[in-house]
């Protein structure tokens, strides 16, 4: 009966539509809860150092040590470019507008994402499986403001310092091959630099870019666990949609960020 | 991980983030020389300005003494009228000659100023009356081939 498949194909579309922006509805929700909750929890400010700890202080080594490749190579393949047409004088700048602008704040949000958002959703999650988040409404402890804001404030704090640091590991390890190693003049290294990037239209969007990014993550990162299937499989499959969902919400986002930040730059 | 050991990490860490963010400001960005640019402004009309953008410096002999300001178009006389910043450590001549150059063949675009040798000195707000517009390549090549076929269609 073609009749009654087509509608069956038709519900299961709409059961999944209506799912969709049932959780999204719900993820709306929650985000305004958790920024409601967020002064009951920085109250206690001594949970959300702990929570940068985890999420930023633990993140250093990996940011660090791929802000300085990231930058390196970057120098590597940009002298290769520039100097086929004798700009190579203009490395500085061109590393410096490309860490700052995009890779700074997005190799920073998809590193802290797997490495930190992931482990915040396991957490979360796993507390929610083993009915530690049941157990603190029991004794009048609410959840929201205990566990999910701190972590998200951590986040949130966290995520303009790392991309602050990538940037600045990249730009000295730039430094490093293209100054040390293949010995282009210092001066004009960093005068270009400094004549080329500006304060408030590559710094400070720059920032801006990275502390969106903060948020996308940490609030992803809290909900999925949050709102995780409270079984072995269903903490693995909230962690998974956490490092998906955010690292493609990042570089959504970016592309919209980079269209309102950067649209008249050039002109 | 006990707390003060904590304590002590994110300290590092958050002071190792700012530190990231001074150094990107002060020394990647620009942000010390713009904002402590103590200099008076000078304007300078040229017919044609190639491809010169506001930030690009003002060099004389070489020498990036300010940067350009402010470009727009004189909507009577049609001509471009830059106006840029000069450090006041610098002063220069009333006839000295403002000229729109190009470090190399595709280098930036910047304004050389070669100082004359009036005894007045270019006062704030003033205006540089000699002035050299960008050379145009393409017109250079159009005028060439031109005199080309002028002096061939002669013979």
């Amino acid at each position: 009966m073609p009749a009654s498949a087509i509608a069956d194909g038709l519900r299961r579309i709409g059961g999944g539509t209506r799912r969709a922006v049932a959780r999204l509805g719900f993820a709306a929700r929650f985000a305004v809860a958790v920024v409601l909750h967020s002064p009951e929890g920085l109250r206690r400010l001594r949970l959300t150092l702990r929570e940068i700890y985890f999420a930023g202080v633990l993140s250093l080594v990996i940011i660090l040590v791929s802000g300085l490749f990231v930058g390196m190579v970057l120098a590597l393949q940009g002298y290769d470019v520039l100097q086929r047409y004798g700009a190579s004088e203009s490395l500085g700048v061109m590393v410096a507008l490309s860490l700052l602008r995009e890779l700074g704040p997005v190799v920073a949000g998809l590193l802290f994402a797997s490495r930190a958002g992931s482990a915040i959703t396991a957490e979360i999650g796993l507390m929610k499986a083993t009915e530690q988040l049941s157990a603190m409404e029991m004794m009048a402890v609410d959840p929201l403001a205990r566990v999910v804001a701190p972590r998200f404030w951590g986040g949130v704090i966290s995520m303009p310092l790392l991309a602050a640091l990538f940037s600045t590991l990249g730009v000295y390890g730039a430094y490093l091959v293209g100054v040390k190693l293949i010995g282009l003049d210092a001066g004009a290294f960093w005068g270009n630099m400094q004549a080329g990037v500006d304060f408030r239209e590559d710094v400070v969007n720059g920032i801006i870019k990275s502390f969106v990014f903060g948020v996308i993550v940490s609030l992803i990162a809290v909900f999925e666990g949050y709102d995780a299937k409270p079984t072995a499989e269903g903490v693995s499959t909230a962690t998974t949609r956490t490092v998906v969902g955010s690292s493609l919400t990042i570089l959504a986002a970016d592309f919209v960020l980079t269209v309102f930040m950067f649209r008249g730059v050039g002109a | 991980m006990n707390r003060s050991s904590i304590d002590l990490w994110v300290g590092i860490f958050v002071a190792l983030g700012l530190g990231a963010i001074l150094f990107l400001s002060l020394r990647v960005g620009n942000l010390l020389t713009t904002t402590n640019q103590e200099g008076y402004r000078i304007e300078a009309s040229f017919a044609n300005i190639g491809g010169l953008k506001v930030r690009a410096p003002v060099k004389s002999a070489g020498v990036t003494v300010g940067r350009v300001d402010r470009i727009r178009l004189d909507p009577t006389t049609y001509e471009a009228v830059v106006t840029m910043t000069v450090s006041r450590e610098y002063q220069f001549t009333r006839d000295t000659i403002a000229s729109i150059l190009t470090s190399g063949l595709l280098g930036e675009v910047y304004i050389g100023l070669d100082a004359g040798g009036d005894t007045q000195m270019l006062a704030d707000g003033a205006r540089i009356t000699k002035t050299q517009s960008a050379v145009v390549i393409e017109k250079l090549i159009s005028q060439f081939l031109f005199d080309k076929a002028q002096s061939g269609g002669g013979k």
